[in-house]
């Protein structure tokens, strides 16, 4: 029962190319019951096809899809328990609002009264009452992408999809629909299928995230596992900014803690919980906000806390936090500081300031793969 | 600002002016003219007497004025359908085309116009005689008889009307479905349309526009057909262009020919006035 419950919807080795475009490669990966599942990657990486895939509007070229037990792999997308919200909604022009979301429920011939109380009851959920007999035309962004989740969600799907339901709003829009598709979901409990090229979205909503990388899936986890312990560069880059570096290991110090040698950068020491030997070649991801920055020599709170002497090369100041460009050796360190006291009272960082900066060896999270085309991905000014 | 918008105004009307008073004169006096001599007593010797008169009209009631007059209507329903119903999957697939096809299928509808309307209905009695290919090959095949006659019939008439109109409906029905978002198609199978609830409640009502103009495109040429069924047509297949010209050039009575293509008028008319008045009822009634 547990089991059924972890496997809901399977996707298990999907591959799709077009011509020689391998856009979904083998992928594999379970959802559960009740869960919002994210799917995030870069544009381009085959979101939407795996996507189109799961509602029958595309063939995997390999694999199986079973929903709840069932193979569905060969069912059109009018027989499958899932509805999508299309990426521009695909609203029908020439229908109502109340038209649009009763469509689904004509077409499978409801009852008429049913039909009724159940289209007034997500007119009610996403509270466009008033614009119930407006034409899509008539709209707003935010209230046609309500109306695309009331289409779909009435016909009570087992699994809804969604891509990228946000892009298409101003910032402030989205992360008010944010909370309300979060509200919806706690309301209607379905099984959310979400996906978004944006990693703060699939962070504040996710139960899950896969992220997709070029047609792979590189990790899957919950939003702190795929941020703090993130598999690879890849990941490490995509979700928040991050800092690489590039060693080996040169001492064991205890079980659980290394000292990594590096090019060009002092010795620091790493939680080691994968056991490398000395000599193996490691990559490192520390992130910004986990590195302390000082004027004056840190308070050591841990044995091996990793302390070095670095020059501020940029600041910028964003009122809750400042992020700092720190040079050490020859590498150059994103920091960001929380700022939790009063800014004014005291002497804040400046460029060109001689700092001290620390971090904890748990801090430092060692990869398992590395690609130095993912560097390309994070934030940071040029040199 | 005021002054703009006059001056806007007046642009307007000077480049609206010419084509209107072209209009007026070459179409609307004609037209009133024609009108008028359906109301006036004919000679024997083919003059147009002065005075007024109803006969011209009463004796379009005769019973076999009225079966032309029939004959008419249906032969251009029934070719209108036929036209519809092989220029909507034509246009829905020629807007699923990738833009190089779609220019080569469009080319391809639009060559025959190149050649003359009336070659190409000769074209038609070439292929249809009963010496001719066609012919011979479907005696061959068993489908006919020796004794068939393909041309000279009703049947004829309206297999080359369809031939001649199908491009004018296409076309209109073309360009509606190359503005229709077929994403709208998937969205309705997502919500558990068949493929056929798609075609018929979604792409349909889209592209309703191009359907209006594709039916009168058809419809309103077919109405007035005169040469088609002259030339292929058999005496069983008259219709009232045919009617007209045989008035006006072989029996000389033109006011019965001028009653004629008054009828004619307002039966194009009547149906566009419908659809016209049905539309401006459901604007207002939905405001
Ligand atoms: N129907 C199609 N025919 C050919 N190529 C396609 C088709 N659909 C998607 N692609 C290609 O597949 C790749 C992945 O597309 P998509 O799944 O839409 O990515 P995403 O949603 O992650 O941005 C892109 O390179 C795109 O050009
Ligand atoms: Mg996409």
């Amino acid at each position: 029962m547990l089991k059924e419950m972890n496997d809901f919807l399977v996707f298990e080795n999907i591959s799709k190319q077009f011509g020689s475009n391998k856009v979904v490669n083998q992928v594999s990966f379970s959802i559960s019951k009740g869960e919002v599942f994210s799917l995030i990657g870069p544009s381009g990486c085959g979101k939407t096809t795996l996507l189109r895939i799961c509602a029958g509007l595309e063939e995997p070229d390999t694999g199986r899809l079973i929903l709840n037990g069932v193979d569905i792999t060969a069912l059109p997308p009018n027989q499958r328990k899932v509805n999508t919200v299309f990426q521009n909604y695909a609203l029908f022009p020439h229908m109502t609002v109340i038209e649009n979301i009763a469509f689904g429920p004509k077409i499978a011939k409801w009852d008429k009264k049913k039909i009724v109380s159940e289209v007034d009851f997500f007119l009610d959920l996403i509270q466009l009452q008033e614009h119930k007999n407006k034409y899509p035309s008539q709209l707003s962004g935010g209230q046609r992408q309500r109306v695309a989740i009331a289409r779909a969600l009435i016909n009570r799907p087992l699994i809804l999809l969604l891509d990228e339901p946000l892009a298409a709003l101003d910032l402030k829009l989205r992360q008010r629909m944010l909370v309300e598709l979060d509200n919806i979901h706690d309301k209607i409990g379905t099984t959310f299928l979400f996906v978004t090229h944006d990693q703060g979205e699939a962070m504040s909503i996710s139960d899950k995230i896969a992220v997709m990388n070029k047609g792979n899936i590189e990790q899957i986890g919950t939003p702190i596992e795929i941020y703090e312990a993130p598999k690879t560069s890849f990941v490490a880059a995509f979700i928040g900014d991050t800092n690489f570096f590039e060693g080996t290991v040169c001492e064991l110090i205890n079980n659980e803690i290394s000292r990594i040698h590096l090019d060009g950068f002092p010795e620091i020491t790493v939680y080691n919980d994968k056991s490398l030997r000395s000599g193996t070649k490691v990559y490192l991801s520390v992130r910004p906000e986990k590195i302390n920055i000082t004027r004056a020599y840190p308070a050591q709170d841990k044995p091996l806390t990793n302390i070095l002497k670095g020059k501020v090369e940029d600041v910028i100041y964003l009122g809750s936090q400042t992020k700092f460009w720190i040079r050490v050796a020859d590498y150059r360190l994103a920091i960001n500081k929380q700022h939790t006291s009063f800014l004014l009272d005291e002497q804040p960082i400046k460029w060109q300031d001689d700092v001290w900066i620390s971090w904890n060896p748990e801090h430092g999270y060692l990869l398992d793969t590395y690609a130095e085309t993912d560097e390309n991905l994070l934030t940071l000014p040029s040199e | 600002m005021k002054g703009m918008h006059n001056k806007k105004n007046l642009g307007e009307w000077l480049v609206t002016i010419p084509p209107l008073g072209w209009l007026f004169i070459f179409f609307m006096i004609p037209t009133i003219i024609a009108i008028t001599i359906a109301f006036r007593p004919s000679s024997p010797y083919g003059d147009i007497e002065a005075g007024w008169t109803l006969e011209n009209f009463i004796m379009l009631f005769s019973p076999t004025y009225i079966t032309i007059i029939w004959r008419t209507i249906w032969i251009s329903f029934i070719s209108t359908i036929i036209c519809l119903f092989f220029a909507l999957p034509t246009g829905y697939y020629m807007a699923r085309l990738s833009q190089k096809w779609r220019q080569i299928i469009l080319l391809l509808i639009i060559v025959p116009f190149w050649t003359n309307f009336l070659i190409r209905i000769f074209a038609w009695k070439i292929i249809l005689n009963p010496e001719g290919i066609l012919q011979y090959i479907l005696i061959s095949l068993g489908i006919i008889s020796k004794n068939t006659m393909m041309l000279y019939r009703t049947e004829t008439v309206i297999l080359v009307t369809v031939y001649t109109y199908l491009p004018f409906a296409i076309l209109p029905i073309f360009a509606a479905a190359e503005k229709f978002n077929f994403k709208l198609l998937e969205a309705a199978q997502d919500l558990g349309a068949s493929r056929w609830e798609s075609f018929s409640r979604i792409f349909l009502p889209n592209i309703s526009k191009g359907l209006k103009v594709a039916t009168f495109m058809v419809m309103i040429p077919c109405l007035g057909s005169y040469i088609i069924p002259d030339l292929v047509g058999g005496t069983n297949s008259e219709m009232i262009g045919n009617l007209i010209a045989t008035q006006a050039f072989i029996a000389r009575n033109i006011p019965m020919a001028a009653a004629w293509a008054t009828v004619l008028m307002a039966m194009i008319l009547f149906p566009m006035g419908l659809v016209i008045s049905t539309k401006l009822l459901s604007r207002k009634m939905a405001e």
